[in-house]
Formats: C-alpha cells, sequence, structure tokens
C-alpha cells in the first residue's frame, strides 16, 4: 500500500507546522500556485509505521550479510552517526562565518591530513559527493594539468575492459574518447595491450588496484613508467582501497590522482543508494588544480582556501563543500580505528576474502582466478553450471535472498560469464562466512536436484520475481490518484 | 579489536583453511618496495567515549545562533520522526536497490518520492535525486544539450545562484558547451523579458529560470518561458521546492510549462550540516525521461502479478552503457531522499503550505521593520518569496561582526558575488523565526546602525 492510499482529506499533523495559517501575502494572483499537491494527508502515527514497515522490506548491513563485491558493505558505526548529528553540527550554515565553525573545519582539516597520508599524495580536497564526482573530478585535473602544459594532443583516456562503468561514463563527460585495453588470463592488464593503446595521444589511465576483479595488479609499477613516459597521467579508482590500507599506498604505486570513496572503506553509510563522499587526493604537480573549497590551517585558525588562494583550480563541484555530514562520519571512525585500526582492516578484510574463497572451492565452487590470492573479494562463475543446468548466476543470486543473505554483486566485471562478485568485508565473523558456506553448498545441491526452483526464485521474499522489462515498456513512474 | 570480530582460535582455523602461515602471507602478490603503507601521520585510536568528549567539544565551539541566512540552505523545523525513521539500519545501512526483491523498502519509497516531486513541480516525471542543486542544474543543461541537438548554448541570468553558475561551468566546459550569461534589471532585481532578445537571434538549447531567484525576487516566469519556447529552446527551471507549495510549479509556467525542473532539496527536511549532504531534485516532461540522468524507480508485477517496484530505464546508466551513458553519476543521495519523503508526508499539502506561506510573511513582517531603521531600505523592488536583499547604510562586514556578537547571523554579505551591490544585506526568514527573533533582529540592528548615521 503506498503512502497516498492512508490519506484521508482534512487530516493533519497540527504540531508539525504553523498551527495558524499566515496573515501576510504579497504576491501576485498570477505567480501563486492553483493546482493542489499531491502529498499524503496522514497523521504522525500513519507515516512513522508506513516508513517503518517499509524499512522492513529492505535488507540491509544491520540486518543481514551482504557479500556485495565492490561495494565494501561493513558495519557502519552508530557511534559516527550519532555524533556526527550533534545539534550544532547539524545547526550551522554552511556560509555563516568560519570563526562560528572552527569545531566542524578542525574536523575537516584532520580528516583532509590523514587522507593525505592513507593515500601518500601531496593534497587532499574533500568536495566530491560520490565515487563518479570524484573520478569526474580527477580526470578534469588531468586535463586541465595537460591544458595548462599546452599539450593540447592528448585527446584519449585508456581503461581496462574490468573497469567500473563510470570510468567510462567519466572520461566521455570530460571530452576524452575511451581506449578499453584487456586483461591476461591470470587478471592481470594486459601489457601487451597497453603498450599499443599508449601514445602522444594518451591523457591518462585509469586503474583500480587491487582491480574489480579482486587480484593485486602486479605489474602497476611497469605500468606506472609505461603511462609516465608517454606523458600521461595515472588514475586510481579508490574502490577498492579497504584491501590494501596501511599496506601500500596509491601514492607510492606512481598514482597521480586519487579518489577515496570513504562510503566504502571509511565506513559512512550507503543509505540505499548515497549519499557518499570521494575525496579526491593529487601528486604534486596536481596540487594547483585541486577543486575548492578546501580547508587551511594558518596560526591556530582554520579557513576555507578560495579561488584567490588556489587560482588554478578547476573550480567548485558543488553549492558549498560536499558531502559534510558524511565526511565528518568518516572522520570519527579514523578516529575511533587510529592508524592500527586502519591497519587491520586490509588485514582481516583480506582473511575473510580469502577464507571464503578456499571454503566455496572446498564446496565445489568454480573460482574465476584460482591461481591468485583474493583482495578483500574474489570472483566466483558459474559458466559451467549454467552451461550443464541452465541456472544463471542471477538465479542464484535471488536464491540466496530465500536464505537471508543478500546477494553478491552479479554479471560485473562484465569480462567473466555468470558471475558473483564476492566481498564479506572485515567486520564479518568466521560463523557467519561458514554459515553463508552452507548456504551455498545448499544451493548447488538445489541446483542439481530441482534447477527449475532454483530458476524461478526467490521464493520466501515479500515479492517473487519482478518484472524488468514491463517496468521499462509500460513506464509507471509516479502514482495517480483513482 | 574495534569492530573486528574475529578470536585468535578464527584467525588460526582460517588460516589453516586457506593453507597459509599468517595473514601477511595473503599480501605476497603484492611487490615487496611497494610495501610503503605505513601510516604515520594517523593518530593512535580512540575509545568511543574519547571520541564522544571530543567532537562534544567542538561541537559546542561552534554553538547556536539566531540565523539568518538562506542563499540556497534553509532552516526549516524538521519534525522529530524523520531522521528516527530515516537512520533505521534497515535505511541508513542498505545499498542501492540493485537486488528488487530484497530493496522493496527503498524502492517504494523512492516511488512515492517521485509522485510528490512530479506533483510539486507539476511536472510528468522525476528522477530518484541528484547530488545537489549545483550539479543539478549543471546535469539539466547537459540534458537539454543531448535533447535539442543542434545547439550547444546555455542562457543563464545573472540572478541564478552564483555558485550553481560556477558549478555549471566547472561541469560543461569540457563538453564544447557556451555558457551565456544574461543580465537582469538592478532596480527590480529581475531578468526584463523584453531585453532577452539579443541573446534569442543566435540560436540557444535552453533558458535557465530561477524562482524564486538568488536575490530573493520571483521572476516573471511566464514570459520567460513562453519567449523561450517560440525560439524553440527548452526551458530549465532552478526552484527552491518549499515556495512551490505557495507559487505557480514550473510545469504550469507560459503556455506549455518548463521542460525540466531542477534544485536543491534540503529544505525538504535536510538539516543545514555545513552544506551537505542535501540532494538535487530533477523532474521533467514525459518525452524527455530517456534523456534524464540518475536512477529512476517504475512499477512493475511480480511473477504473481503482484505489484512491485524495480530501477527502470538502466540503458541510460553507466553500468550498462559505460562510455555512452546520459551521465557517470551512479549512487547519490538516497538516504536525504528518505529524509524528504518522510518529511513531506508528516508535512502533508496544508502543513507544507503553511510553512511556506509562514516563511514569507515572516520575511515581509521584517523587511517592513527594519526598513524602519534610517537608511535601511530594499535593494530590489520584485516581489519576494522568504529573501531579501537590503542596503544598510554602513560597511556590512563591520555590521555582521556587531550583529554576530550578539547571537545573530544577519544574512550574506552579496558583495563578494555582485561587486556592484555593496553593503547589501541578503536576509532571509523561515517559519522558525517567531515575532519575538523577528523584533530581536530589528532592536540589536537598528542599535549598531546608530553609529552610522
Amino acid at each position: 500500500m503506498l503512502i497516498f492510499e492512508h490519506s484521508r482529506p482534512g487530516r493533519r499533523n497540527y504540531s508539525q507546522s504553523p498551527t495558524t495559517p499566515a496573515e501576510k501575502q504579497a504576491i501576485p494572483q498570477n505567480l501563486l500556485r492553483k493546482s493542489p499537491v499531491l502529498l499524503p494527508e496522514v497523521s504522525e502515527m500513519d507515516a512513522v509505521r508506513h516508513y517503518t514497515r517499509l524499512s522492513q522490506k529492505n535488507f540491509s548491513i544491520d540486518t543481514e550479510f551482504y557479500p556485495l563485491g565492490s561495494c565494501t558493505m561493513k558495519y557502519n558505526p552508530r557511534a559516527c552517526n550519532a555524533l556526527a548529528m550533534l545539534p550544532q553540527f547539524l545547526a550551522r550554515h554552511p556560509l555563516a562565518p568560519e570563526d562560528t565553525g572552527q569545531g566542524f573545519l578542525a574536523c575537516m582539516y584532520e580528516l583532509q591530513e590523514i587522507l593525505k597520508d592513507v593515500t601518500g599524495m601531496a593534497g587532499v580536497s574533500l568536495t566530491p559527493m560520490a565515487g563518479a564526482q570524484g573520478e569526474l573530478i580527477g580526470v578534469m585535473m588531468i586535463r586541465a594539468y595537460h591544458e595548462a602544459r599546452g599539450d593540447k594532443k592528448r585527446t584519449e583516456i585508456i581503461v581496462p575492459d574490468a573497469a567500473h562503468g563510470t570510468n567510462p561514463a567519466t572520461a566521455v563527460m570530460c571530452g576524452y574518447k575511451v581506449v578499453e585495453i584487456t586483461t591476461d588470463k591470470e587478471g592481470n592488464v594486459d601489457m601487451d595491450a597497453l603498450k599499443a593503446a599508449v601514445g602522444p595521444q594518451t591523457a591518462g589511465l585509469m586503474l583500480t588496484n587491487p582491480s574489480t576483479l579482486g587480484v593485486f595488479e602486479k605489474n602497476i609499477s611497469e605500468m606506472s613508467r609505461i603511462v609516465h613516459e608517454a606523458g600521461g597521467l595515472l588514475y586510481y579508482d579508490g574502490a577498492n582501497l579497504n584491501a590494501v590500507l596501511g599496506k601500500v599506498k596509491p601514492g607510492d604505486m606512481g598514482f597521480d590522482v586519487i579518489h577515496i570513496n570513504l562510503h566504502k572503506t571509511f565506513s559512512t553509510p550507503h543509505g540505499g543508494g548515497g549519499p557518499g563522499a570521494a575525496p579526491v587526493g593529487v601528486a604534486e604537480r596536481l596540487l594547483p588544480y585541486l577543486p575548492i573549497p578546501m580547508v587551511a590551517h594558518e596560526k591556530g585558525v582554520y579557513r576555507w582556501l578560495t579561488e584567490e588562494d588556489v587560482p588554478q583550480t578547476i573550480g567548485r563541484l558543488s553549492a558549498h563543500m560536499g558531502n559534510a555530514g558524511v565526511l565528518l562520519r568518516a572522520y570519527i571512525y579514523v578516529r575511533l580505528l587510529g592508524a592500527e585500526g586502519m591497519n587491520r582492516i586490509s588485514q582481516y578484510a583480506t582473511l575473510n576474502a580469502n577464507y571464503l574463497m578456499a571454503e566455496l572451492r572446498k564446496a565445489g565452487f568454480e573460482i574465476a582466478y584460482p591461481t591468485r590470492r583474493a583482495s578483500h573479494e574474489f570472483i566466483v562463475t558459474l559458466k559451467e553450471i549454467k552451461e550443464r543446468t541452465g541456472v544463471t548466476a542471477m538465479n542464484l543470486a535471488k536464491r540466496l535472498l530465500d536464505k537471508g543473505y543478500h546477494a553478491p554483486t552479479t554479471y560485473f566485471p562484465i569480462l567473466i560469464p555468470e558471475c558473483l562478485l564476492i566481498e564479506p568485508a572485515e567486520t564479518e565473523s568466521k560463523q557467519t562466512l561458514d554459515a553463508f558456506v552452507t548456504a551455498m553448498k545448499e544451493i548447488l545441491q538445489e541446483i542439481e536436484d530441482q534447477p527449475d526452483m532454483v530458476k524461478s526464485a526467490p521464493h520466501n521474499m515479500p515479492l517473487r520475481k519482478l518484472d524488468d522489462v514491463r517496468a521499462a515498456r509500460e513506464l509507471d513512474l509516479a502514482w495517480k490518484p483513482q | 579489536m574495534p569492530f573486528i570480530p574475529h578470536t585468535e582460535e578464527d584467525v588460526e582455523e582460517m588460516l589453516a583453511s586457506i593453507g597459509a602461515a599468517s595473514i601477511e602471507e595473503l599480501f605476497d602478490e603484492i611487490p615487496p618496495d611497494l610495501k610503503t603503507g605505513n601510516l604515520s601521520r594517523v593518530p593512535p585510536g580512540m575509545t568511543e567515549m574519547e571520541i564522544t568528549r571530543l567532537m562534544h567539544e567542538r561541537a559546542q565551539a561552534d554553538g547556536f545562533y539566531l540565523n539568518f541566512i538562506g542563499a540556497g540552505a534553509y532552516e526549516h523545523h524538521i519534525p522529530a520522526a524523520v531522521w528516527q525513521i530515516t537512520t533505521r539500519g534497515e535505511f541508513y545501512s542498505s545499498y542501492t536497490p540493485y537486488q528488487a526483491e530484497a530493496s522493496q523498502g527503498t524502492l517504494q519509497l523512492l516511488y512515492e518520492y517521485q509522485t510528490m516531486m512530479a506533483s510539486l513541480t507539476g511536472m510528468d516525471v522525476s528522477n530518484a535525486s541528484l547530488y545537489d542543486g549545483a550539479t543539478a542544474l549543471a546535469e539539466a543543461a547537459l540534458m537539454a544539450v543531448r535533447q535539442h541537438k543542434t545547439s550547444r548554448r546555455i542562457l543563464v541570468p545573472g540572478t541564478a545562484h552564483p555558485t550553481y553558475r560556477k558549478v555549471l561551468r566547472a561541469i560543461v566546459r569540457n563538453q564544447d558547451i557556451e555558457v551565456v550569461e544574461i543580465p537582469f534589471d538592478p532596480e527590480s532585481g529581475q531578468v526584463i523579458p523584453e531585453q532577452l532578445d539579443p541573446f534569442g537571434q543566435e540560436e540557444f538549447a535552453a533558458l535557465v529560470v530561477p524562482q524564486p531567484n538568488f536575490f530573493g525576487v520571483l521572476e516573471q516566469v511566464d514570459t520567460l518561458t513562453d519567449w523561450a519556447h517560440k525560439k524553440n529552446s527548452l526551458v530549465i527551471a532552478v526552484v527552491n521546492p518549499m515556495s512551490l507549495a505557495m507559487l505557480t510549479p514550473p510545469g504550469e509556467w507560459g503556455t506549455k510549462g518548463a521542460d525540466i525542473a531542477v534544485g536543491e532539496g534540503q529544505p525538504l527536511g535536510i538539516p543545514l550540516s555545513s552544506g551537505g549532504p542535501y540532494f538535487g531534485f530533477m523532474a521533467c516532461k514525459q518525452e524527455l525521461v530517456r534523456q534524464m540522468p540518475g536512477r529512476i524507480i517504475g512499477k512493475t508485477v511480480d511473477l504473481d502479478n503482484k505489484p512491485g517496484f524495480v530501477l527502470t530505464l538502466q540503458a541510460r546508466e553507466q553500468h550498462i552503457r559505460r562510455s555512452k551513458a546520459t551521465s557517470n553519476i551512479c549512487t547519490n543521495q538516497g538516504l536525504m531522499v528518505t529524509a524528504a519523503t518522510i518529511y513531506m508526508s508528516l508535512l502533508g499539502p496544508e502543513g507544507l503550505r503553511r510553512v511556506a506561506a509562514q516563511s514569507h510573511a515572516n520575511l515581509l513582517q521584517l523587511v517592513e521593520k527594519l526598513e524602519t531603521i534610517p537608511g535601511v531600505k530594499r535593494a530590489h523592488s520584485g516581489f519576494c518569496f522568504h529573501e531579501a536583499a537590503l542596503k544598510l547604510p554602513g560597511p556590512i562586514d563591520e555590521i555582521l561582526q556587531a550583529l554576530k556578537a550578539q547571537g545573530i547571523l544577519g544574512g550574506l554579505s552579496l558583495q563578494d558575488y555582485y561587486p556592484a551591490l555593496s553593503n547589501t544585506l541578503l536576509v532571509c526568514t523561515t517559519e522558525t523565526k517567531t515575532p519575538v527573533d523577528l523584533d530581536k533582529f530589528g532592536e540589536v540592528l537598528g542599535k549598531i546602525l546608530k553609529k552610522y548615521k
């Protein structure tokens, strides 16, 4: 039932808006609204009950194991939320004077410094509001760098075929042509393909390391040399930073620019699809182009850096300074964990992934890169199962929902047929992983015994399989009163 | 170990299963010379009790003020239920609803949101959010260019939010899109439709129409919309969603209505929070839906013909289309939309209208009061919603400083954004300001301004 269907004309929550109609009004008739606004008329309890019940139809980290590869679904500490929502932080207007926000700005400045250390970069700007915006800003800086040098022939960005879809989409938004390069049998970027693709037209290479295939690009130093010698820059997609936190710094791998998904590695909530935050870090030579505002600390006072301080900046990419409240949560998280806690993240994320990979292999699942270590995630392929039984990766994913587990990422990376990208994250216990393996074994048996039942999963969810084709063909994007 | 549940016994068993001697061995594919990750500048960890004290101290240092700053971020009362429900773990800690059967809560909520926003803006369809108002404008400009096909020129009036204009330029710069700024009438604080013709001689993809504009002034939206449509261009409305409880929605502007409506969703239940997270909204006419960026939720049925909701029109998006997507956007501001939907449900049509009307009435009250102070007068003659520019008889920075010393953030100095507008204050009132607050502002400002007579 939709909230609109709970509506009764005249029902109102009198305590939540002015109790009497406003007395004064000075707006000409032709600018005044005449049509009614389609909002529900419900009591506070109606609304609370409705949205509480809706929430219960979601899987979430707080309720289920959520091994969604490439998304780092780790526990979101409640303290981070509670402390970021202290009333003074919530009440602070973004354009309020700097001296009324020294507490907030101190947190932002320290977060910048911490992220510099974590990434091995010379400068950090916190403003990007999501991974995709971090990428956009990163590639904009690459472009600004080449342009400032009068180097206008660089028209291409190289992207591995295993990359997130945002990588090529971002390159295009920055006016670049995308050159995709292939992956070798071991899951590394094909070095011959890279050498063939690189040239004077190369603006940069976008790379995730460990890659989306769940393996570390061993040849990264060589790749860095090849791209740099051709005059290109290296972009690090920080989606998988969780795997190497405190082990390897992207700056030391030769990367010139990086974005860090705080909603992954720094455990800010995913919120059912955002808000995220993806600060960008840069090496020395890209410092002049960082987006504003950033926070400076001078003579004991924190202040915003603006166009005057960073004249070559690529500019402003949000109305204020990005998702400030998300940044606060990340700051609290990193202070809770400290350096030692940051080191533990990559250790236990890697332990969990390799353990789960070992156990699933023993259970009879085919691992996409069996000779490799898992980073913090790994890929299972159902290619053989699909050919033999017709059961797909999506079927298995839906059957996992029935058993109380969120599905792994399916059909990504696209170069592995019938794949499940599995990322357990460091906050899950061995017991949870074991129970998941048991569920996976059960499904493997079900595929043999009753493949049609698996193909028509889910069976125990509030709804059965939904018709995506009909949704796109008979578009219904808003409710209409009967 | 904070947030890591492993016992020593667990670790031993896990390593045995893997066949590794230590956790460190699991990193043996990383070349040794790259293992330089030692974190020397990250401070040691804190307990929850310690970080709680630190954050309370920092929050207290920032304090509370009686705030009259608006300029794109507005202080409205947020019912307690909004964030209590929004931060339930099932909303807070779930991911983008790719697995529809396990995400019906978020998906249905987003469908309800799309319904509310389409109605509020008077448009046919809404997406499920963008990052913020400024980036929503940039996405609208890109969308208009895709739709128009023959022109890559966007007309933006100087009355549009200055930061939005900066963000727009920064984002479209690399795509050969020309942003042309059109002037406004300094006396009324509006765009004068009769002065637009020189800008319409060359083809353009879209005209941006802010309502209310950055000065709080109401534009002549009907005439502007019809003018742009006569030139075969699109109209992008940039609107404050709260104002739409009172003002003509973009879908009803002029003869045919605006084509795309975007704006900052923050007034709908999102706290000011130093600027974010907020959310951008975008609604458009049906024929533009396939050009729209961002997530879109559609209603469908399951195998038993029961109604349900899914992400739809995904063929526009980066994870399917990669380099040919309408935008690179994916995850954006889902949780903020959750709050906004609950906010709009709790307020209802009459509640929202009263909040808008009281915000407007308070502005009239405040301006009337402040204009009784010698030397204070409105900078523009146009009608306002809940924000207005005031000329002050003295140096604005000094005056704002003096107000702040008495616990009042008096507004925004316009000088930094419009050099011609020296000593001009942009003040905003919402329903949160009581008659006592308005009196206090008037009295304190009156005393401060005495020395500039």
